[in-house]
C-alpha cells in the first residue's frame, strides 16, 4: 500500500432500496494531509460516499479504505480513528456546549484537556457560550461546536459532510479558515459541499454528479482543462439575451451567471460581429469581455 | 415606474430586542429584488411582516398596493410564496398538487384545468403528472413549486432560498424561469443567504443587525466595494475588519 | 466504565431537561392510581335494593331494616316472586337483591339454619363486590348480635351469587394493573422513543461512528429508565398501601424483584421496537398499539381472561403483563412465595431473554 494515500475508494457502487442509484463505480484517492473537496449538487452521492467511508453504510460492490483500514472489515478501527461530522447538526440540543464536548471526549476515551491544543483555536470562539444549550446556538457556532466534537479524539482523518450548508457567508469563510489550519496540523480532510465556489479552498477536488465522479484534479488544473472560449456578456435585456445567444450557430452553451451571461464557444468568436448581432436584436448598453472560466463553468461543461 | 412594494420605517421589536430597525425600501414592478442577510439579521421577521404573518411595531408598508396592516387579506391574495423545502406536498402527485393550490387560491375549476395543462406542457412534466412529487428530482420539484406559486397570477412572488443545493445547470434553468416571470411583470422578491443566488437579482439589499446596510445592483455593489463577487461584498459589510476574499 | 457513566449521565440530562415528559412520567402513576383508587373505593350510597321476603319474620325484617338504615341501600321494591326480582334487575337500576327463604324452607331446615341469597348486578363488578361486602357485613353483624346473646353457632350463612360476571375480580385488581401498565409504559415506550430519538436527530450516526459498542449504547440508554421505573413502582406501592389499604401479604423483596424482572422484560421489548423503527412517532405508535393495548385489555387487568373467547385466551399467554399480574397478585394478596410463582417468573425470564436476543440480532451497527 502506498503510504501517502489516506483514503482509497475503488470501484464503489451503491444503490438504495427504492432503486435510486447513489454511486456508480466511484474511484477516488485522497492523499495524506490533503484538504480534499467533494463537490456536487444535492443528490449527487456525496453523503453516500462519506457514509461508506465512515463505515455507516455498506457499498453494494467495490472496496474502500481509510488509512489502510477496510471500511467493512476494520470498521471498529475506522470508528475510533476518524472524525465525522454529518450533514445535519447532530449534537444533543438539550445539552450545553461544554456537556456535549465532554460527552464526546469521554466516548472516545479521552478528555477535553488532553486534546485541548487541537481544538483550542476553534473552541475559544464558542467558549464564552459554554453553558448555553447547543440547540440555542447560531448556525455558525453550531458548526464550530460540531467540529470541535469531531476533533476531540485527535483523528487522523476528518470526514465532513456539507459542513457549510445553511450557514451564512461569514461563518462559511471562518469555517474554511479553520479547516486550513487543521490541514496544516497534518490532518487529512475530506469535505463535501454543493458550493462550487468553495472548490478554490481545496488542494484537490472531485466533481461529482449523479453518482459519478466527472473529474479529480486541483482547481487550477480543472480550469486549465476547460477547452472552450468564454465571454461574459451583459446588456439591457438579460432574459432576451440568453435566448438570442443560444440561437447562434457557434454557441456551445449560454448560461446566466449572476448579472452576466457566460457564452461558451468552441472557436474564438469575433466580438465586433457579436456586438452587431446583438444590436440587431435590439440590445443596448452591451458589455462584453473574455473571461477565465471558474469551477462552475467547468462543472457545467462536464455535465453537458 | 410602478412600485410593487414600498416600505417606510418598518420596525419590529420583540421586547427590548429590535429585530427590524426602521427599514425603508421600494421595489419596482417586474423587478427581481434580492433580500439578503446573515442568519438572524432580521430577514425572516421582515418577510413575515410583508406577507402579513406578523404585525409591525411601527412603520408602514404597502405590498401590491395594499396596506399590510389594514388590508392583510387582500395582500395575501396578491402574493405567491415558494420555499425550497416546504412548498409542495410530497405525497400528492404532480397534478394533485397543482389542483390543490389552484383550489386554495379559489381559481375556478375551468381555469385550474387550463392552467395545469399548460403548466405540465411548459415544464415537460406531462409524462409524470400522475407521479408522486417525492419521486421527482429536486430540480423538477423546484420548477413545479415555482409554477404553482405563480399560478394565481400574483403581483409579487416571494422566494425563500429557491435554488440552494441544485446542480448548476438546473439552477440556471430555474433562474431563466424567474426571469421569464419577471418579464411578464411579476415582481420577484428573493430572500437568501446564499450570496451566489444574489448575483442573479436585478437589485439587492443586504441586512445587517436589523438595518439595511447596502442596497444597489449587484454590479454596482461589486464595483463600490471593489469585490469580485457578492460574497466578498457581504463579507466586507458583515465583517469589515477582516475583508479578505474567500 | 467511564464511557458508560458518561453515557448514563447524558441520558439523565435528557430526562431531567425535558420537564414536560418528566412530569408525565412521574405524575402519571400518582394520577392513575388515585383515579382508579377513588373510582373504586368511593363509598357507594343509596344503591337500589330489591327485597323478596315471603315470610316477613323477625329476622328478615330486621336485616332489611338494618340494610336500609346503613345508608348504602334504598329500598326500591318489595318483590313478590323471583320473576319480579329479575325484572327489576333488567328494567331498573337495581344493584342488589336480597332473597330470604320462605317459611316452608325454613321449616324444612330445622335447627333454624337459614339461607339468605344475595344477588348483585355484576355488570359493574367493582360496585357489585363492594355492595356484597357491605350487605354481608351487615348481616354478619346481626348474626353476631343474635349469636352473642344465645351463644349458638352461626345461624345465617349468606350465599352469594354473582350474576353476569361469575369470575368477579378482586377489588384490589387495580393496583397490580396500574403498576403493570405504568412499568410497561415507562420501560418499553420511553426507551423505544429515547433510542429512536437519537436516530431521528442524527446523533445515532455520531454514536455509531465512535468507539462506543452497541452494548454500551443500549445499556446506557436503558439504565436511567430502570431507575425511573423502579421509583414509580415504589410510588405506586406506597400509594396503594397507605392510601387505599392495599395489602402486601407476601415478601416485599420478592415483590420488588419481580417488578425489576418485569421492567427488564419491558425494556427488552422497547429495545426490540427501537431496532425496527427509525422515528419516534412510529416507535410510539407501535408501543401504544402493540404493547399498551394488549397490556390493558388482554392481561386480565380490566377484562377477566377466563371469560374471553379461546383465541384471545391463547393470545393472552404471550403477553408478559398477564404473567406479571398473576405474580404480583399472588404475592400481594395471597402472600404466596417463590414456590407458587416460579413458573410465571420463569416465563417472564424466558421472554426477556428472547427479546434481548432478538434485539441484539436486529441492532444495526450501520445506518441501514
Amino acid at each position: 500500500m502506498n503510504d501517502s494515500i489516506a483514503i482509497k475508494v475503488d470501484a464503489v457502487s451503491k444503490q438504495y432500496n427504492d432503486h435510486t442509484v447513489a454511486l456508480q463505480e466511484v474511484d477516488l484517492e485522497v492523499r495524506r494531509g490533503e484538504l480534499f473537496g467533494l463537490i456536487g449538487p444535492d443528490g449527487a452521492g456525496k453523503t453516500t460516499l462519506i457514509r461508506i467511508l465512515c463505515s455507516l453504510i455498506l457499498a453494494d460492490s467495490g472496496r474502500a479504505s481509510v488509512e489502510d483500514w477496510d471500511v467493512v472489515k476494520d470498521y471498529r478501527k475506522i470508528r475510533s480513528n476518524i472524525g465525522y461530522m454529518p450533514g445535519r447538526f447532530s449534537l444533543y440540543q438539550d445539552l450545553s456546549v461544554e456537556e456535549n464536548l465532554r460527552f464526546f471526549a469521554t466516548t472516545f476515551g479521552t478528555t477535553i484537556r488532553a486534546n485541548y491544543d487541537l481544538i483550542k483555536d476553534i473552541y475559544v470562539q464558542i467558549e464564552p457560550f459554554k453553558k448555553r444549550k447547543a440547540g440555542k446556538l447560531s448556525g455558525g457556532m453550531k458548526q464550530k461546536l460540531a467540529l470541535s466534537c469531531a476533533l476531540i479524539h485527535k483523528p487522523k482523518v476528518l470526514l465532513l459532510d456539507e459542513p457549510t450548508t445553511g450557514v451564512d457567508a461569514v461563518s462559511r469563510k471562518e469555517f474554511w479558515e479553520m479547516l486550513k489550519q487543521l490541514r496544516d496540523k497534518g490532518i487529512t480532510i475530506l469535505v463535501s459541499t454543493p458550493y462550487m465556489d468553495e472548490a478554490s479552498m481545496c488542494e484537490r477536488v472531485a466533481l461529482i454528479q449523479e453518482g459519478r465522479i466527472m473529474d479529480v484534479a486541483s482547481p487550477e488544473e480543472i480550469i486549465r482543462k476547460f477547452d472552450k472560449e468564454l465571454l461574459a456578456i451583459r446588456t439591457n435585456k438579460m432574459y432576451q439575451l440568453i435566448g438570442d445567444l443560444r440561437q447562434m450557430e457557434q454557441t456551445h452553451s449560454a448560461f446566466p451567471f449572476g448579472d452576466f451571461v457566460h457564452l461558451a464557444t468552441r472557436e474564438k468568436i469575433d466580438e465586433t460581429s457579436l456586438r452587431q448581432y446583438l444590436r440587431d436584436k435590439g440590445h443596448t448598453s452591451i458589455q462584453m469581455k473574455p473571461i477565465e472560466p471558474n469551477i462552475e463553468d467547468c462543472f457545467m461543461d462536464l455535465m453537458i | 415606474m410602478e412600485k410593487s412594494i414600498s416600505v417606510n420605517q418598518l420596525t419590529k421589536r420583540f421586547g427590548k430586542f429590535t429585530a427590524v430597525d426602521a427599514i425603508s425600501f421600494e421595489v419596482d414592478k417586474g423587478e427581481i429584488f434580492g433580500f439578503l442577510g446573515a442568519n438572524g439579521a432580521g430577514k425572516t421577521t421582515a418577510i413575515r411582516m410583508l406577507t402579513g404573518l406578523s404585525k409591525p411595531t411601527a412603520g408602514k408598508a404597502m405590498v401590491a398596493g395594499f396596506d399590510i396592516q389594514r388590508q392583510r387579506e387582500k395582500v395575501k391574495r396578491k402574493i405567491g410564496y415558494m420555499s425550497q423545502k416546504f412548498s409542495l406536498y410530497e405525497d400528492l402527485t404532480v397534478r394533485e398538487n397543482i389542483v390543490l393550490y389552484g383550489g386554495i387560491y379559489g381559481l375556478p375549476n375551468k381555469v385550474i384545468r387550463e392552467k395545469s395543462g399548460l403548466m405540465l406542457e411548459n415544464l415537460e412534466l406531462k409524462e409524470v403528472s400522475k407521479t408522486l412529487v417525492k419521486s421527482l428530482p429536486l430540480g423538477w420539484k423546484q420548477k413545479l413549486a415555482f409554477s404553482v406559486a405563480i399560478m394565481h397570477d400574483p403581483a409579487i412572488v416571494f422566494l425563500d432560498e429557491p435554488t440552494g443545493g441544485v446542480d448548476p445547470i438546473t439552477r440556471r434553468q430555474f433562474w431563466e424561469m424567474i426571469y421569464e416571470a419577471a418579464d411578464t411583470g411579476v415582481t420577484v422578491f428573493v430572500t437568501t443567504h446564499y450570496m451566489d443566488e444574489a448575483e442573479y437579482c436585478d437589485r439587492v439589499s443586504i441586512m445587517v443587525d436589523g438595518r439595511i446596510a447596502a442596497m444597489d445592483t449587484p454590479y454596482q455593489l461589486k464595483k463600490d466595494f471593489q469585490a469580485k463577487s457578492m460574497n466578498d461584498v457581504f463579507l466586507q459589510l458583515v465583517r469589515p475588519e477582516k475583508s479578505t476574499a474567500l | 466504565m467511564k464511557r458508560m457513566r458518561a453515557f448514563i449521565q447524558k441520558e439523565f440530562y435528557h430526562i431531567f431537561r425535558d420537564r414536560r415528559s418528566l412530569l408525565i412520567l412521574l405524575g402519571m402513576p400518582v394520577v392513575l392510581v388515585t383515579l382508579f383508587g377513588f373510582a373504586i373505593t368511593n363509598e357507594i350510597q343509596n344503591a337500589d335494593l330489591v327485597v323478596l321476603d315471603p315470610s316477613k319474620d323477625e329476622m328478615s325484617t330486621e336485616i332489611t331494616r338494618r340494610l336500609v338504615a346503613s345508608g348504602y341501600f334504598d329500598l326500591y321494591k318489595e318483590a313478590q316472586n323471583i320473576k319480579e326480582v329479575e325484572k327489576s334487575f333488567i328494567f331498573s337500576k337495581t344493584k342488589l337483591a336480597i332473597i330470604y327463604p320462605d317459611q316452608q324452607a325454613k321449616d324444612f331446615q330445622k335447627e333454624g339454619y337459614a339461607q339468605i341469597q344475595l344477588l348483585a348486578d355484576a355488570t359493574e363488578p367493582n360496585t357489585a363486590t363492594t355492595l356484597i361486602n357491605y350487605a354481608s357485613s351487615i348481616i354478619k353483624d346481626y348474626q353476631m348480635e343474635v349469636n352473642g346473646l344465645q351463644g349458638r353457632p352461626p345461624l345465617i350463612q349468606p350465599e352469594i351469587r354473582m350474576l353476569y360476571n361469575p369470575q368477579l375480580k378482586s377489588v384490589f385488581m387495580f393496583v397490580p394493573g396500574v403498576m403493570t401498565v405504568i412499568l410497561m409504559l415507562v420501560s418499553a415506550m420511553m426507551t423505544s422513543i429515547a433510542i429512536t430519538r437519537e436516530k431521528e436527530l442524527g446523533t445515532m450516526e455520531i454514536l455509531l461512528v465512535s468507539p462506543l459498542s452497541p452494548a454500551i449504547i443500549v445499556v446506557g440508554k436503558v439504565i436511567p429508565y430502570i431507575a425511573l421505573a423502579f421509583f414509580n413502582t415504589l410510588v405506586i406501592l406506597l400509594l396503594g398501601t397507605y392510601v387505599f389499604g392495599m395489602p402486601i401479604e407476601g415478601s416485599l423483596v420478592l415483590l420488588l424483584a419481580e417488578c425489576v424482572l418485569f421492567v427488564l422484560t419491558s425494556l427488552a421489548l422497547g429495545i426490540l421496537i427501537s431496532t425496527r423503527t427509525n422515528s419516534q412517532q412510529v416507535a410510539m405508535m407501535i408501543s401504544l398499539i402493540a404493547l399498551m393495548l394488549p397490556t390493558v385489555l388482554l392481561s386480565g387487568f380490566i377484562f377477566p381472561i377466563e371469560s374471553m373467547p379461546w383465541p384471545l385466551q391463547w393470545l393472552s399467554n404471550i403477553i408478559p403483563a398477564k404473567w406479571f399480574i398473576i405474580i404480583i397478585k399472588n404475592i400481594m394478596l395471597k402472600g404466596t412465595g417463590v414456590d407458587f410463582v416460579w413458573k410465571e417468573t420463569l416465563i417472564l425470564v424466558g421472554m426477556t431473554f428472547f427479546f434481548i436476543a432478538a434485539s441484539v440480532r436486529n441492532f444495526k451497527i450501520r445506518l441501514e
